[in-house]
């Protein structure tokens, strides 16, 4: 155990680390541009091929040609592609964040009633297990056919696909993080005869909060993913995934616009990662070695 | 009525781990009286701990009788008669110092003007004033243990139980910590059971010293420390002081205590006896 003051070696800018971690985020964008760029350079002034696979505009795009489309129109006199892009992420944002929330409280209960019983833990933990086995695409139809139609709006069934992604590592993690604790610490509480409640309450949860938080965030990007694809079946032309199945068929001539709309669902998957290490910063007070 | 003027009465205590394949004590007969201050001390493995833990109705005898307060082990602990301090500190990251010390008081859910008056008290009594808004992993090992043991005092009750509590710090600290010790001991009034691995220590700061065997740890013998009190630094450099060390020693070692270094399994039956 360091003293107070061994705990700050050097007075360092506030903003130094940001800074750094910006600069090197430009570092690798840059090589990847590079790296991208020079293979096409590369593919196209050998006349490279591996099997039917030719190295040219279509597989291709320049990098900034694709983020140059994002300023283009979408359609002949129609409203430019950033702004039509712009409104699918946010379709696809409103369907991911419920089933994120209606995920992520459905696993956490499920963790919580898990944690308390080894019985209940045998018998369900298989089957929560194997509902992560089944491909999303083979529910989804079942999903859609379940929820449309029923007073629910049509985009919520898309919201379920994403809580079916989003439910499975907040559970497992929230079942991990309840049961990992201290044994002394349970001592503790025991010794001051405390109720289940308040030791689910004063040191279940706040010890779990890191494995809750790192099972926040591979669902926060699962749930994008689930948006996305559950779009499909389900028919939603709003959302990115309506935009994902639309580019596509017209790839063969403007190749540009699927790739942009690969870039912006990406976008979208990190602000939802960026929110929960932001809330995490602010929720989680732990010993800066422990803080992942 | 005879009762009650013993804090803990043990009568006949044994303990097995794993269905019997190991004794950790046996026939241990002990009557604590009130405000004393005794130390269990004998070697590795010889189920100081475990007995600490039977007291505080944190594991269960698998014989013998065991009387706190003149009730037994468990509704004490319902009745939250005594305080616990472990080795390791076991504070909790995510508070803050007067949040640890004030962590039981919730428990009992004091009010929250009340249970800052009595966690101000208490941050004054282990001398943290000014670290009451620090996280554990901001102080040094001694000051996580004295908010440790102010929160064990949190609650004022009759009986302290201490599991090896300056086990893990520097000699220097654990000296200041023991003088620091017999002065909380004697304001709060309380009854301390003190589980130890020091010879020196368990002699200065103790009224009376219980000497245990290895395994299966049974009490080899008792030693009386008639050191005056208040204990001083001084203290440690009386002659008396060396011959009550020597007594204890030679108990140390008629209970086998100073041939074998038992391997420290004991924990692992009492985390795998409690499950989860």
């Amino acid at each position: 155990m360091a003293s107070v003051a061994a705990e700050h070696p050097r007075r360092e800018h506030p903003w130094r680390p940001a800074l750094i971690q910006l600069g090197m985020m430009a570092i690798v964008l840059a090589v990847l541009y590079a790296l991208w760029e020079g293979f096409k350079w590369f593919g196209e002034t050998t006349g490279l091929t591996i099997g039917s696979f030719e190295v040219n505009d279509k597989t291709f795009p320049h990098l900034h040609d694709i983020v140059g489309q994002l300023f283009e129109p979408s359609r002949r006199n129609g409203p430019l592609l950033i702004e039509v892009l712009w409104d699918a992420a946010l379709f696809t944002a409103k369907e991911a964040a419920v089933g994120f929330v209606l995920g992520a409280s459905i696993g956490f209960a499920l963790g919580v009633l898990l944690a308390h019983s080894r019985l209940l833990q045998r018998g369900f933990l298989p089957y929560i297990v194997a509902s992560q086995t089944i491909p999303i695409l083979a529910v989804a139809p079942m999903v859609v056919i379940w929820f449309g139609g029923r007073g629910f709006p049509d985009w919520f069934s898309v919201s379920i696909i994403a809580a079916f992604l989003t439910f499975f590592p907040v559970a497992i993690n929230t079942l991990r993080g309840l049961t990992s604790v201290d044994p002394r610490a349970l001592e503790l509480t025991r010794s001051y005869a405390s109720s289940t409640l308040q030791i689910l309450w004063k040191l279940r949860l706040p010890a779990s909060l890191p494995y809750l938080f790192t099972a926040f965030k591979i669902s926060a990007t699962a749930c994008v993913v689930g948006a996305i694809i559950g779009e499909l079946p389900a028919s939603i032309q709003n959302g990115l995934g309506g935009a994902i199945l639309n580019f596509n068929q017209y790839y063969s001539t403007t190749p540009e616009n699927l790739w942009a709309t690969n870039l912006v669902a990406a976008a979208l998957g990190i602000v939802f990662f960026l929110v929960v290490v932001v809330v995490e910063k602010i929720v989680v007070h732990r010993a800066p070695e422990h803080v992942a | 009525m005879n009762e009650r003027s013993h804090v803990v009465e043990l009568k006949a205590v044994t303990k097995e781990f794993g269905q019997g394949q190991v004794r950790a004590l046996e026939g241990i007969d002990l009557e604590i009286r009130p405000r004393e201050f005794i130390s269990l001390i004998g070697p590795s493995g010889c189920g100081k701990s475990t007995l600490l833990r039977i007291v505080g109705d944190l594991i269960q005898p698998s014989g013998g009788d065991v009387v706190v307060n003149g009730k037994s082990a468990h509704q004490a602990r319902l009745d939250r008669d005594y305080g616990i301090v472990f080795q390791d500190a076991v504070l909790f990251d995510w508070r803050t110092v007067e949040k640890n010390i004030g962590l039981p008081l919730e428990i009992l859910r004091w009010d929250r003007r009340k249970r800052g008056e009595r966690v101000q008290e208490l941050v004054d009594l282990v001398e943290l004033k000014g670290f009451e808004k620090h996280h554990p992993w901001q102080l040094s090992g001694g000051m996580q243990q004295r908010v440790s043991i102010a929160r064990a005092l949190s609650f004022a009750p009759p009986l302290l139980l201490m599991d090896e509590p300056f086990g893990a710090l520097d000699e220097m600290t654990r000296e200041r910590l023991n003088l620091e010790l017999l002065r909380i001991w004697d304001q709060s009034g309380s009854t301390v059971i003190f589980v130890t691995h020091s010879i020196s220590e368990a002699v200065f700061l103790s009224t009376r010293v219980v000497v245990m065997s290895a395994r299966p740890g049974r009490i080899v013998g008792i030693v009386e420390i008639d050191l005056p009190q208040p204990r001083t630094s001084e203290t440690r450099e009386e002659p008396r002081f060396a011959e009550l060390i020597r007594d204890v020693r030679q108990l140390l070692r008629k209970g086998g205590g100073f041939e074998v270094e038992e391997p420290e399994d004991e924990e692992q039956f009492i985390v795998a006896e409690e499950g989860l």
